[in-house]
């Protein structure tokens, strides 16, 4: 069977402008028990690529700069 | 095929699990004996890891002279699941107890004290007095990882262990995993191996429909359970199932242990009380869902009457320990405690000897059925050991392992065992289309809610285990695209592994037990003069799922008849409702 491409929302935000993931951060990567953030290479900056968020912050408490924020996911809302 | 990218070490003590319980088992084996070779595997970041990433907000059952006596506690928890404990274990944690809180408090834990510099132990539970709060409770990873360091013990994150390796012998002999990045795998030969994986917490599906909105950390899916199982161990009764009374959604603790000393209660839709002790047991379960089931739900955490002073210090606790995004999804919803009461339900069904009795079977030294593996928290069958048991049971098993190793030889790795293991764990890899791990997770969990959430019905587990069937076939067309993905399709194996366990625990044992925990529909009645034992599940020689019964030991604290029913009659009589 084929897969299907599909869309949802995801609950980790990360500030662009503040991530210092091109100075070679990966601490909220590192911190994440369910490893669902990943560094895009190209933005220079952390984003989220699974949508399996258990959102228990260790990402945003961690992140020195204050670039990450820890939305509850929209189905728990 | 080119052969897969393998790395092979050698450990004395192997620990799996680096959340509660893994890292002082590692930590005791290396203070125990500094020249042995301890490794810490950890599917995830030791920093960050297990039930507790984000620290805890309290100790649920410190035993500290003054308050209370291991032979209370252990008495206590014999009673509250209805006597089928293994009371040596229980002994061997309530005695090990105030050690390790002192041992925690020396690393620099905060627990909180009195102005006279004395533990501050408040009631929570029906008899006796052992809730140690912790306010600042979330640095606890921070110290747990510092002293890893300090011991310079070998963590390696980002591996999962997915198979224990077995000797001719039925010895333990190490471990394999895969890394979750690189799916690059890792052989550890091992004299020894503590399993720490935590619950099965990702097994019943939660109400929301979101995979990963569970209570326990979602990483912790029944792994240990699954790797214990296919090597032979035995697990004790699964069918004692975890099932939390949590915030309705949100899936996480309300949470009535830190505000019921402050004097939140649980409510019904009147703002009535109905249960006399918010303590976390079945037949607290049972009320519960007989107050939804009666017309009287939702019910409540209720703080509306407390001082703001008061609901501040709780929000202080709450909002910045164990499950912190809490305050958000309360801001989301516009729920202050000063004014409006936490909606509340029934979680979804788990694995978890933390809160419930359930897991591996392990005796008062830490031991599995399988010689030189342990386990410890709340994959191992000591009851309702929380974080504290997770220490201190860990701490056993480190001190157990190193001593066992000292006398043996390492292991010879089974090279023929490594390559089938490393063709089970890559198959997905090697499809080009079929179906995702989210899916069969999903559908598996989502038929343990349909058939094996209590009230448990024959009938219904006897479908659970057709449509078990069946996914089980689907798991030949599992495809995972990249490392990622092979660890959820890793993961998907362990749960529905996890969800025949249960349907088969379930249906062995035909009596009800545990109150809600075990509530069968079909056999309503506790049967003592036939269960009043343990259940065994186990792999037999044919590779089928066995059961067998084990006597329960004879006690080490006696426990009168009269007070054998204190945890039954928790519900408030209609007379003193009246009189409020």
């Amino acid at each position: 069977m084929p897969l299907a491409a599909h869309a949802t929302s995801v609950p980790v935000i990360v500030d662009d402008a503040k991530c210092i993931a091109a100075k070679g951060c990966t601490v909220c990567v590192d911190v994440c028990p369910l490893d669902v953030l990943a560094i895009d290479l190209v933005k220079g900056a952390a984003y989220m690529k699974y949508d399996e968020c258990w959102y228990c912050m260790p990402c945003e408490v961690d992140c020195p700069t204050g670039a990450v924020t820890v939305n509850i996911p929209y189905l728990l809302r | 095929m080119s052969a897969p990218k393998t790395e092979t070490i050698e450990a004395d003590v192997l620990v799996i699990g680096g959340g509660t319980g893994g890292p002082m088992a590692a930590i005791r084996a290396k203070e125990a004996n500094p020249a042995l070779r301890v490794v810490l595997l950890e599917k995830a970041n030791v920093k960050r890891s297990g039930a507790i990433s984000m620290g805890m907000d309290g100790l649920n059952n410190a035993v500290i002279p003054g308050y209370a006596t291991p032979e209370q506690y252990v008495k206590e928890i014999t009673i509250a699941n209805d006597g089928i404990v293994h009371q040596k274990a229980l002994m061997a944690y309530a005695n090990g107890s105030f050690d390790m809180i002192r041992y925690l408090d020396k690393l620099d834990v905060k627990f909180e004290k009195d102005g006279a510099g004395d533990y501050a132990v408040r009631k929570v539970h029906h008899m006796g007095t052992y809730v140690l709060p912790m306010p600042q409770g979330h640095h606890v990873k921070k110290v747990l990882y510092r002293q890893l360091r300090r011991l310079r013990i070998g963590v390696i994150n980002r591996y999962m262990a997915t198979r224990l390796l077995t000797t001719a012998d039925g010895r333990v002999g190490g471990a394999i995993g895969v890394n979750t990045r690189t799916s690059e795998f890792l052989v550890v030969r091992a004299k020894t191996v503590i399993l720490a994986c935590g619950a099965a917490g990702r097994l019943g599906l939660p109400a929301s429909g979101y995979l990963f909105g569970t209570y326990e950390n979602a990483a912790n899916c029944g792994d240990g359970h699954a790797m214990a199982y296919h090597a032979g161990a035995e697990l004790a009764n699964l069918e004692c199932y975890q099932i939390n009374p949590l915030i309705k959604d949100y899936n996480g603790p309300s949470c009535a242990y830190v505000t019921g000393p402050f004097g939140g209660y649980t409510a019904n839709n009147k703002g009535q009380r109905f249960i006399e002790c918010d303590y976390w047991s079945g037949q607290m379960m049972l009320e519960f869902w007989r107050e939804l089931q009666g017309g009287n739900g939702p019910v409540f955490l209720n703080m509306t009457h407390l001082a703001p002073e008061t609901v501040g210090e709780i929000e202080t606790i709450l909002h910045s320990n164990e499950r912190p995004s809490r305050g958000r999804f309360h801001a989301g919803r516009g729920t202050d405690y000063r004014n409006k009461m936490v909606e509340m339900h029934i979680s979804e069904i788990g694995f978890c000897a933390g809160h419930s009795a359930s897991g591996v079977w392990v005796d008062e030294l830490a031991r599995t059925s399988i010689p030189g593996l342990y386990a410890a928290g709340d994959m191992a069958s000591v009851p309702h050991n929380y974080m504290l048991g997770a220490f201190v049971n860990g701490a056993i098993a480190g001190e157990q392992a190193a001593a066992f190793c000292a006398d043996i030889d390492l292991p010879d790795a089974d090279a023929d065992a490594i390559a089938a293991e490393q063709d089970r764990v890559l198959a997905p890899t090697r499809r080009e289309d079929g179906l995702s791990p989210y899916e069969v997770e999903y559908k598996t969990r989502r038929l343990v809610n349909d058939y094996l959430a209590p009230p448990k019905i024959t009938a219904k587990m006897r479908l659970a285990q057709e449509r078990f069937a069946e996914i089980r076939e689907d798991m030949d067309h599992l495809v995972a695209r990249d490392p990622h993905e092979l660890m959820r399709a890793l993961e998907a194996q362990s749960i529905l592994d996890c969800a025949d366990m249960a349907a088969a625990a379930s249906l062995f044992r035909t009596e009800s037990r545990w109150g809600f925990y075990h509530y069968r529909v079909d056999h309503p009645d506790t049967d003592n003069a036939n269960w009043f034992r343990h259940t065994m599940l186990y792999k037999d020689a044919n590779g089928a799922m066995a059961h067998r019964t084990r006597p329960i030991d004879p006690y080490v604290v006696p426990v009168d008849a009269t007070e054998m029913t204190a945890y039954q009659s928790l519900r408030i009589a209609p007379i003193a409702q009246a009189a409020e």
